[in-house]
């Protein structure tokens, strides 16, 4: 007699149930959406929904559905120009509230989507996604380095005690002479010596004199090189920053590529949240530190418009409140280590990390300020476009700075502290902006689209159907070599599909071809599983062992074997899933997913199953194995 | 049906050596072919030229593709972009001929599917893979390798048998990028993730010899430990053709029937499966008795507790 505990079959069966449930989602397909998502994270209002619907249906866009789902309002239409027609009109006209994203959505009946039911997500290369274009401000870039060598060019000057009038920088925008510092010099200096010295100090830049009426300029000029060099530089660094904040946002496979001189493309699958990602992809935040001006009033100043000198005057939104701020400057974002959102009594905060230097400044400043007040300024840069009565697009480059939060210095710390009177998806949206580097060049969204599958659809389709014919080969081979056993195994390698989907789809982890190799080898591990068993119960019939002690002790005998060999790959999935980015974290998830499910269908799936035709037969002669 | 009726009893162990300079000619020229001919990376790693066309009506992207590979573009990469009829492609670089040239030749190919199809726009586009992809896959993949190793010394009690399954584990690969190498078969992202399936199953071989290594060892204390390795192989060898014979059949379905753009993936993985099998023969469990592998060394404490407790 074989015998395998109840509760045994009562879970596999349950844990069988729920995965048909979970995986039942992807059956029904999806349509072309639009996620419109709140530009402050707040979740949308139910009572926002209908405005914006009437909207569309104002503006003649046919929709199949709407519902709120996750805090964004999902739109579902039945092609793709009414999809486009949609996002066009909800950003013409909501601009300033909501945020939208191209999108798909499981055509799955509502009823699943409001128990959490979602369909497994398919990468960029198996489905396709959002395809972003964004221009980067790479004369910025160069502008940036030109301050720099105007930095470099005055300390030189001084060092050298040769006296100067002006030094300016000549950028593309403002001289026809353009990616140049230019130097004026007077009379009674000497332009050789002050020639040599800049030669020296600014490496690799073309130095040109000239007579002026009064006196002598000298112009330093990038060479073509230089400035190719410093816009790469740029593009480099930015698409590092692109990646870290797409990465830092949970979204699994995106592609971010340079694209010609100074263009970005992203690619992000279709993903959940893509309103938002898209939304933080291209923001250009830091913040500020700086003591308050205590000496004058603030509310004076608001009225007169007039800071004194040495301060700055600012509008405390939150707080409704005119401010004047110290024009030094304690700290920057740019000077922090790490920064995290937390929850504190009084309400979301980051908590932030300053590197040693500025640690240094702070300790000081607050050692020296004790109960004086202190702000945090956040600073925003972006790219607001307008459509003129021409119906012309213009754009201009808007910088945004707020105060986020003022108080007294309690006491003295240097770099870690938190800053609270943020909203929660502030806080989260702040930590990880700051965390994922700042972008010191801007960067603007010039174009968005759904894109297909890269590998296209025929691809696709062959992909699938040699699958598939690969997998009935398995089946049929494992059904001829081991009977009826063989069946049990073909059963159970089913289930550990339905399982695996049924997680993927849980995770809401994105599938693509690395994914299918994972899947590929799990099926693998599944069969191996099986074929250790059973290749154990026939070894132990060779020896003469009765059927149902043969079963028992194949089952036995062959579990550290599989214990073992699945724990290591367990290892390397779990190793490249905490390390590996993008593709390799694609395979090393479905991997990591699939060992436990080949594990538990091969251990107690197949077991309850064998059990069950063999355990309750007295006389069982003969095994069909 | 049985193939294996009866328990073969060949003698691995006796020819390692042949093996092990087998083993060594391959990994040189795996080396040496990936140190001077590299590998054919595909448009994932090295970017290219990124092209939009606009058609007249619904393009067919397939048939896009396929007249592009007609017109000796190689590799391109052909999907929808926005509506049904603008179309985005992607193409390896090609150093000896520049944008407008290029654009020229792929305007003439698509107007062969659609006349007045027109290319809008032509950039050239950087790497899919950065750099901070390959720093973070080396350091998973060592990371994994000593985990692997602590492991198999934590249940098996000897480093020497850790040593075995990691030279194994980084046999396979090397053997995958070399033949890579060799042949020149374009080396993409999916190639990437079929190396590292193979990796994984290597391992699941190696360690299923060892447990019947282990098992054998704590019945037969006495029997030489070249015998007892000879018999552990042996008996699981059985296992070891029909899960590879298994898995074959879906590799070689997607091999034979997958299309193009999963050659390299399939060739990766049965290029891994067939190495995994012999290394896990001759590599780890070899490596391992060359090491001096012993059956004190996997059941070190038994008598010592065993005195221990005498009174």
């Amino acid at each position: 007699m074989l015998e395998y505990a109840r509760w045994k079959y009562v879970l596999v069966a349950a844990v069988l149930f729920l995965a048909l449930i979970f995986a039942l989602p992807n059956v029904f397909g999806e349509d072309p959406a639009l996620q419109v998502a709140r530009k402050d994270r707040a979740p949308v209002a139910v009572d926002a929904a209908p405005t914006i619907e009437a909207y569309l249906k104002e503006r003649g866009v046919a929709f199949e559905k709407s519902y709120l789902d996750s805090g964004r309002l999902m739109l579902r239409f039945p092609n793709v120009p009414e999809q486009l027609k949609a996002r066009d009109a909800v950003n013409d006209h909501f601009k300033d509230q909501y945020v939208t994203a191209l999108s798909f959505a499981s055509r799955a009946p509502g009823m699943f989507r409001r128990m959490g039911l979602r369909p497994m997500r398919l990468g960029l290369d198996l489905r396709g996604g959002l395809y972003l274009l964004y221009q980067a401000d790479v004369n910025g870039a160069v502008n940036q380095w030109l301050e720099g060598y105007a930095q470099d060019a005055r300390r030189t000057l001084s060092t050298a005690n040769i006296p100067y009038k002006d030094v300016s920088i000549a950028t593309v925008a403002s001289s026809d002479r353009p990616n140049a510092v230019r130097i004026v010099l007077p009379p009674e200096a000497d332009v050789n010596a002050a020639r040599t010295a800049l030669t020296q100090a600014l490496q690799g830049a073309q130095i040109s004199t000239e007579s002026l009426s009064t006196g002598s300029a000298i112009a330093a000029t990038l060479t073509p090189a230089q400035i190719r060099e410093r816009q790469d530089y740029a593009i480099e660094q930015v698409i590092t920053v692109l990646r870290n904040r797409v990465n830092e946002l949970g979204v699994s496979e995106p592609i971010v590529v340079r694209q010609g001189v100074d263009r970005i493309n992203v690619q992000l699958p279709g993903v959940q949240n893509s309103a938002e990602v898209k939304d933080i992809l291209g923001k250009v935040a830091t913040l500020e530190f700086r003591l308050e001006d205590m000496t004058n009033s603030a509310f004076q100043a608001a009225a007169s418009g007039h800071a004194p000198l040495g301060s700055k005057l600012y509008m405390h939104t939150r707080m409704g409140r005119p401010l004047l701020l110290k024009r030094e400057i304690i700290a920057t974002g740019d000077q922090l280590t790490n920064a995290t959102s937390t929850q504190t009594q009084s309400g979301p905060a980051v908590a932030i990390k300053l590197d040693a230097r500025a640690g240094e400044a702070m300790l000081k400043t607050t050692r020296a300020n004790l109960k004086k007040r202190m702000a945090v300024v956040l600073i925003e840069k972006r790219r607001d476009t307008t459509t003129d009565v021409n119906g012309k697009k213009v754009s201009r480059d808007v910088t945004d700075e707020e105060v986020i939060n003022d108080a007294t210095i309690q006491g003295i710390f240097s770099n870690n502290f938190e800053i609270t009177g943020l909203q929660a998806g502030e806080a989260r949206e702040l930590a990880l902006l700051l965390r994922s580097g700042s972008l010191s060049t801007g960067i603007y969204p010039i174009e968005e689209r759904a894109v297909g599958p890269s590998l296209g659809k025929d691809n696709i389709d062959k992909g699938v159907n040699a699958l598939v014919i690969g997998m009935a080969g398995v089946f049929l081979f494992m059904a001829i070599y081991y009977r009826m056993f063989g069946l049990v195994a073909d059963a159970v390698l089913l289930a550990n599909v339905v399982l695996l989907a049924a997680l993927l789809s849980m995770m809401g982890a994105s599938l693509s071809l690395p994914g299918i190799a994972g899947i590929i080898l799990t099926v693998g591990m599944a069969v191996d599983a099986n074929v250790l068993i059973y290749e154990r119960i026939r070894e132990e019939i060779r020896k003469g062992v009765s059927p149902q002690a043969a079963i028992r002790a194949g089952f036995e005998k062959a579990f550290s074997a599989i214990a073992d060999s699945n724990v290591t790959t367990l290892i390397a999935g779990l190793v490249l899933w905490v390390f590996g980015t993008g593709p390799i974290r694609g395979f090393a998830i479905v991997l990591t997913l699939g060992i436990a499910t080949s594990l538990f269908t091969a251990l107690m799936g197949s077991r309850a199953l064998i059990t069950l035709m063999y355990g309750g037969k007295r006389k069982l002669t003969h095994l069909s194995i | 049906m049985e193939f294996f009726k009866k328990q073969t009893n060949f003698p691995f162990m006796a020819t390692r050596k042949v093996w092990y300079t087998l083993s060594a000619i391959l990994m040189i020229g795996s080396v040496v072919s990936f140190a001077t001919r590299g590998l054919n990376f595909g448009i994932d790693f090295t970017g290219g030229v990124s092209a939009h066309a606009t058609f007249s009506q619904s393009a067919n992207v397939d048939a896009v593709r396929a007249k592009l590979l007609q017109a000796a573009f190689k590799d391109p990469q052909v999907q929808n972009f926005g509506s049904s009829r603008d179309v985005a492609i992607r193409l390896p670089p090609d150093p000896t001929q520049n944008a407008t040239a290029i654009r020229a030749k792929l305007e003439a190919v698509l107007q062969s599917v659609d006349k007045s199809a027109q290319v809008q726009q032509l950039d050239v586009v950087g790497p899919q893979v950065g750099s901070e992809l390959k720093s973070s896959a080396t350091l998973a993949l060592v990371c994994t390798l000593l985990l692997i190793g602590l492991y198999i010394a934590l249940r098996f009690h000897t480093w020497r048998l850790s040593l075995g399954a990691i030279l194994a584990v980084i046999h396979d690969p090397i053997l995958v990028l070399g033949i890579f190498s060799i042949t020149q078969t374009p080396f993409d992202l999916a190639v990437v993730a079929a190396i590292l399936a193979v990796i994984g199953y290597s391992l699941n071989d190696t360690v299923v010899v060892f447990d019947r290594i282990r098992e054998r060892l704590e019945t037969n204390r006495r029997l030489a430990p070249d015998v007892v390795l000879d018999q552990s192989i042996n008996q699981t060898l059985s296992r070891t053709i029909m899960t590879k014979v298994v898995t074959s059949i879906v590799v070689v379905a997607l091999l034979f029937l997958g299309g193009p753009v999963l050659r390299g993936f399939s060739e990766a993985l049965m290029i891994g499966i067939i190495a995994g099998t012999y290394s896990s023969i001759y590599i780890s469990s070899a490596i391992a008795l060359d090491c001096g592998l012993t059956a004190e060394h996997v059941f070190p404490s038994e008598k010592k507790a065993a005195l221990d407790h005498l009174p």
